[in-house]
């Protein structure tokens, strides 16, 4: 081995310091910055470069940037081009003529308001809501009961009447189907099918038979077997309708926009003779089908039709179809067929409002029917209760309700309201009012209300959905402040005599939200305690998770002061509801999202703690073999974010003492025990500022215990980086507390484990090799290793050593550098050791500087140190010399080498000087040194010899030859 | 070489009233440029008699049937014999709709034993070897306006089981009091018919409550004279146990073609009635008839 001479070379910082002259450059702006916008300030619209003209590249230059993109696509562009032309040229097609009729109709439904809740959301509610086992039956009898042909076509009928005529009166007889024992899926499949059928006969021009369809489905509404299916039913077969009346808006509304299209808004005058003519044919068709129902929901259906006809033919026609709809003597399907043309009286004539009243009217006049003999009969065969059977009504009446308390004056809800007692306080009704009316209005006389409820008979309808309904309008507006009370009293009064558990939590949680809203603690409180007592016998609570949550979500919208939620008595004993594994973490999750948001003050509070680490414990616990990871992040999270909120102010034992209980605690999820770790290091460092860095006998302990507790929690973690670095930086703080011994214990602890690091860690889920942290470490540990003084009874430089020992044995990866990398890093470590002054120190610890005092042998035993490292750095260089890639190699870790040399070594010495200018000419040696770098090299070379104390460098430099390029 | 021809009229309703012009055109589409021997176009309008097998037996019925009244007859040469070049070729044509002498234009109608119709009929002669074409369309004529104004003579009507009549059995039949008015039993044509019915009382709950309008067609001949009623068409106005005291609507719309002003000539009438069908659930059936005057104004 060509032994190598060390001698470092001397610094002073602080001379050194001055010289990089703080004052910083200017920044030139300007000029040519890579990450500066590019700017196009000069675009080449390519207008007209299809036509290949030669001056077609007209330049503009405008002063903003023009998006190329976008000026492709002004006019000219092709696609935009063709469609449109498409959209005004195909008006005649009718698919296309139906995406405009839809969207004028999206426009139309604008006119009524964002705040009206359109039909749209009703419609999936009540098909889910609706739903029956029975087996329905479709039954189709295209021929229907009209045997006798009153027509017994007479020669002078012209054929095509004569057909037309007995398509309409007496359908194929071949078409008469009944289908059975259909399951609900199945019919809803039957509806859908029909509802393509329909689509097809009109597109391929059968127009009588599209209507027969029609006739058909709406004939299937006056069947009420199976009622429990009814609004189901209802909602299938009015998607029919209005499809069918989308269809022949859309065809006459093509047929009268025949030189250019017809605008949205327009008049009687504007409809040509073809298009009335056709319009006139439906609606005469239409008034001679022989049943009641089916004429009554095909007009309705192409109610908007009159449009064409004349301007008042709406306004006659909306009172005539609501009088119309007495005929039916079944109350049930007498209220849908008024909710369906309310529904179109909405859509098609909003400002129409006195047919919507007459429409409540006549249906609190059928009230009557209910309790007669023909549906008690009915009800009675297929075995529904009351109750259920009163259910069935609520989303029609809502519906009518709804659309006519939509922007209604108050006096005409008061009036309502009034019919409503007359009729007996019908519950069915009263219910129905408080669902449909402006919350505002029923909150302002929720007194009556109450009052009305009372007076309501029992059978039939309960009560407990009536307070429910009173509880929704409630929850969104505020009744009068003097009434609060009172109401929430009389209402929990009847709440609380529910039996049923399901029924008492689905009304006790709409009422937690007016307790909430109005109320305090003491109240929410009384509400918990009541629906513990409801819900615990028999487990109740187990059918209830959803409603108990969403009661638990109610609560942490209003009350953001964790003290006064968890001072609530029964705040924990309700949270101990949750049993099931599942539910339970996600309520606790959703506590501590809201104790995370809204608790921005540290706390120290007991009460909060205790609930807290009571939550925290929960999440924690439901942690097992089979939580996901992701899972287990966010409860770490959630937990790391309860801890940091932790404050015990100057009470720092307590705080430590926190942290040991927690850490018994959370001992599962890693990344709460790093935060902890961290806590504590940062509790040690701020009882070092709280002494300003003067240690009492007492604070000196403490911060023995915070080294104490990090040194025992490290080895616990199973991430190895997590605890290099966390023994790195406790080391750290253990040492900046001047706890010598502690801090050789955590650097030696993190010595000790590097053999432990594998070739490859798994980060985001890829294995990736160890190698960059590991390095990116041991650069960090030298860092710290310079002021570790030595231990008294170790050999000098006891932990460099050690860990250089320890590079030395790690089992790297083949073909790498490592090894090497981190010998010629340690390099810089041991010329600034055998300096004078060190680079930094810690305050009240001394160094080895002060501890050696720049003993000789201290010295040479540095110089012997570097002399080896440097002999086993050439020897690895040697060896690389195989091939193209380890050439490369080669001449990179030379040039690195070459670099410490020259910052760090003392080229006055003419050994050091020769290596130097030798690892200089093998880094150029096979050309794959970087020529840039090179220059710049020279050149700083060149500016540090302008110093006299430098004045040497000249001569190396003379030595150091660029290779001229090949 | 296909030939098709077409005749369009100027109304798309194709309604027109004595005195006025019926235009249109005689369409024409062919490929190639088309031979002929002329077209011409003929304007018919005949009252059609047909005696009823009821009031007289099955082979007077067939064989006796009364003659058919013409009301109007003219023709005209669209085009003379001559070529017709290739493609879409539109002749245009007037007639005047005016009746000769001293006859009546009877409003359009399709009845089952009377029948009142207008036609248009187009014929294209073509030289040897290729078939005649003919096209014929029907036209609407709608009746002058009635000169004396109508007095809507309103009824009121009440029914219980002891206005009925043509009862077998009186004791078995249940206690009912239906009650109603009709608007007008003199109507105008264009208008729906309208009034109310309110079931006050029914001890049998009621399954239909139906309108039914029904013609009355007389047919005079050598024989003596034919009159027979038929059903025109059945609405239901009322479906199930209807609540009591709630006065339902009567609407009927009349049907276009098969209706018209009542009618009252020499050889013919035409008159129309409306039934109120009530059908209780055991299938009792109470009706109440009332005859119309339709009239046009």
């Amino acid at each position: 081995m060509a032994s190598v001479q060390w001698r470092s070379r001397g610094r002073n910082y602080e001379a050194e310091l001055q010289r990089c002259h703080p004052e910083g450059l200017p920044v030139e702006f300007g000029d040519y910055h890579p990450l500066k916008p590019i700017m196009v300030t000069d675009t080449k619209t390519r207008r007209g470069a299809r036509k290949g003209s030669t001056s077609s590249s007209s330049s503009s230059s405008s002063s903003a940037p023009v998006d190329p993109l976008s000026s492709m696509l002004d006019g000219t562009d092709p696609l935009s081009m063709f469609a449109a032309t498409e959209t005004s040229a195909a008006a005649s097609h009718s698919s296309s003529v139906g995406d405009l009729g839809r969207k004028r109709r999206v426009k139309e439904e604008e006119a009524l308001g964002a705040d009206f809740e359109p039909w749209s959301t009703k419609r999936g509610e009540i098909l889910a809501r609706f739903t029956t086992t029975e087996k329905l039956s479709i039954n189709l009898c295209m021929g229907s009961d009209r045997g006798k042909a009153p027509n017994p076509g007479s020669s002078a009928v012209s054929e095509k009447v004569r057909t037309r005529l007995e398509e309409l009166d007496d359908l194929e007889e071949g078409s008469h189907r009944e289908l059975l024992n259909l399951s609900q899926q199945d019919y809803a499949n039957r509806i859908e099918e029909l509802n393509q059928s329909l689509k097809e006969a009109w597109s391929s021009d059968q127009k009588v038979k599209a209507l027969k369809i029609v006739i058909q489905c709406s004939k299937l509404l006056s069947d009420t077997s199976v009622i429990q299916f009814y609004p189901s039913k209802f909602v299938l077969i009015t998607d029919i309708l209005d499809t069918f009346g989308r269809l022949v808006y859309d065809r006459i509304w093509t047929m009268c926009s025949d030189p250019r299209p017809l605008p949205d808004s327009f008049t009687v005058e504007d409809v040509n003779d073809t298009a009335k003519e056709t319009c006139l044919n439906w609606f005469f068709k239409i008034a001679s089908i022989r049943e009641l129902l089916p004429r009554l929901y095909v007009e309705a259906a192409i109610l908007k039709c009159n449009r064409f006809l004349s301007k008042s033919g709406i306004q006659e026609t909306l009172p005539r179809l609501t009088a119309m709809i007495r005929g039916m003597g079944d109350p049930l399907v007498a209220a849908y067929a008024r909710a369906y043309l309310c529904r179109v009286g909405m859509e098609v004539a909003p400002h129409l409002k006195e047919s919507l009243n007459a429409n409540v009217f006549d249906l609190l006049a059928t009230f009557r029917q209910i309790s007669g003999d023909s549906v008690q009969k009915q009800l009675h065969l297929q075995k529904v209760e009351v109750p259920a059977y009163l259910m069935l009504y609520s989303p029609a009446i809502n519906w009518i309700l709804q659309c006519v308390a939509y922007r209604a004056p108050e006096p005409l809800l008061t009036e309502m309201m009034e019919r409503c007692k007359m009729m007996a306080n019908n519950a069915l009704l009263l219910n129905s009012i408080m669902r449909a009316f402006r919350p505002e209005f029923v909150a302002t006389r929720a007194t009556d209300f109450i009052g009305m409820i009372k007076d309501c008979d029992e059978s039939g309808f309960p009560k407990h959905l009536l307070y429910g309904s009173l509880g929704r309008s409630l929850a969104c507006a505020d009744p009068p402040e003097s009434e609060r009370l009172t109401i929430l009293n009389e209402a929990w009064k009847v709440i609380t005599k529910v039996r049923n558990p399901q029924d008492y939590m689905n009304c006790a949680e709409i009422w937690v939200e007016f307790t909430c809203r109005h109320f305090a603690k003491r109240e929410v409180n009384t509400v918990l305690a009541d629906i513990i007592k409801h819900m615990t016998p028999d487990r109740a609570f187990e059918e209830a998770y959803p409603q108990l949550q969403s009661v638990i979500r109610k609560i942490l919208t209003y009350f953001h002061d964790f003290s006064v939620l968890f001072s609530m008595e029964r705040f924990l004993p309700f949270l101990d509801m949750f049993q099931k594994d599942s539910v339970r973490v996600e309520v606790c999750k959703s506590i501590m999202e809201v104790f995370i948001k809204h608790q921005l003050e540290l706390t120290r509070d007991p009460v909060i703690l205790n609930a807290m680490l009571h939550i925290c414990k929960t999440m924690h616990d439901s942690v097992n073999a089979l939580t996901l990871e992701d899972e287990k992040r966010s409860l770490a999270l959630l937990i790391i974010g309860f801890i940091r909120m932790v404050s015990f102010g100057r009470d720092f034992e307590q705080q430590l003492s926190f942290c040991v209980e927690a850490r018994a605690t959370f001992c599962n999820l890693e990344p709460v025990l790093v935060q902890l770790i961290h806590t504590v290091n940062q509790l040690a460092m701020e009882t070092r500022m709280v002494m300003k860095g003067n240690h009492s006998r007492k604070t000196a302990a403490f911060v023995r215990a915070c080294a104490a507790y990090c040194f025992i929690t490290i080895p616990s973690l199973s991430s190895i980086f997590s605890r290099l670095h966390l023994y790195l930086l406790s080391g750290q703080v253990a040492l900046a507390n001047q706890c010598l011994s502690q801090a050789d214990a955590f650097l030696k602890a993190a010595v000790s484990v590097l053999p432990e690091v594998p070739r490859s860690i798994s980060v985001e889920g890829k294995l990736r090799s160890s190698e960059s942290f590991l390095l990116d470490f041991i650069n960090n540990f030298l860092a710290t290793l310079l002021v570790v003084p030595d231990h008294p009874e170790h050999g000098v430089l006891y932990l460099v050593r050690g860990l250089l020992n320890m590079v030395q044995d790690y089992t790297w990866e083949d073909n790498s550098d490592a090894k090497v990398r981190i010998y010629i890093s340690a390099l810089p470590l041991l010329a600034a050791m055998s300096q004078e002054t060190y680079l930094y120190s810690i305050h009240k610890v001394d160094s080895n500087e002060t501890l050696y005092g720049g003993d000789p042998k201290f010295l040479s035993e540095i110089n012997k140190l570097c002399e080896t490292l440097i002999g086993q750095i050439l020897d690895h260089l040697k060896t690389l010399t195989r091939d193209e890639q380890s050439m490369r190699r080669q001449s990179a870790l030379a040039f690195s080498l070459f670099g410490v040399l020259l910052a760090h070594g003392d080229l006055k010495n003419n050994k050091l000087s020769q290596l130097s200018i030798n690892l200089w000419n093998l880094s150029h040696k096979h050309g794959h040194s970087e020529t840039r770098v090179s220059i710049r090299t020279l050149e700083s070379i060149r500016h540090q010899a302008q110093r006299p104390d430098m004045a040497h460098l000249s001569d190396t430099i003379q030595r150091l030859a660029l290779q001229s390029r090949t | 070489m296909s030939v098709t021809l077409d005749i369009k009229l100027k109304r798309a309703n194709k309604v027109y009233h004595e005195g006025e012009t019926v235009a249109g055109v005689v369409t024409l589409c062919c490929k190639e440029p088309l031979q002929h021997n002329g077209i011409a176009l003929s304007m018919d309008g005949i009252v059609n008699l047909q005696l009823s097998s009821k009031s007289v037996g099955v082979f007077e019925a067939f064989y006796n049937s009364v003659k058919p009244i013409p009301l109007i007859s003219s023709s005209i040469e669209v085009a003379k014999a001559g070529k017709i070049p290739g493609g879409k070729t539109e002749i245009p044509f007037e007639f005047p709709l005016i009746s000769k002498g001293n006859k009546v234009l009877y409003e359009t109608y399709h009845g089952v034993f009377v029948n009142i119709q207008y036609t248009l009929r187009c014929d294209l002669k073509r030289p040897l070897l290729a078939k005649d074409l003919s096209r014929s369309c029907e036209f609407i004529v709608h009746s002058q306006p009635q000169k004396s104004k109508i007095v809507p003579t309103p009824v009121k009507f009440s029914i219980t089981p002891e206005t009925l009549q043509n009862v077998r059995e009186r004791s078995q039949l249940p206690l009912f009091l239906i009650r109603g008015h009709l608007d007008a039993t003199s109507c105008v044509i264009s208008q729906p018919l309208t009034g109310e019915v309110q079931v006050d009382k029914s001890d049998v709950p009621i399954k239909s409550i139906e309108l039914q309008l029904v013609r009355v067609e007389t047919c005079g001949c050598a024989e003596g004279y034919a009159r027979d009623a038929t059903e025109i068409q059945n609405i239901q106005i009322a479906e199930g146990d209807v609540g009591h005291g709630m006065p339902i609507p009567v609407h009927m719309v009349f049907p276009r073609l098969f209706t018209c002003p009542t009618l009252e000539t020499t050889n013919f009438k035409v008159e129309f009635e409306i039934n109120v069908v009530v059908i209780l659930q055991d299938d009792h059936l109470i009706t109440e008839n009332f005859p119309l005057k339709l009239c046009r104004v």
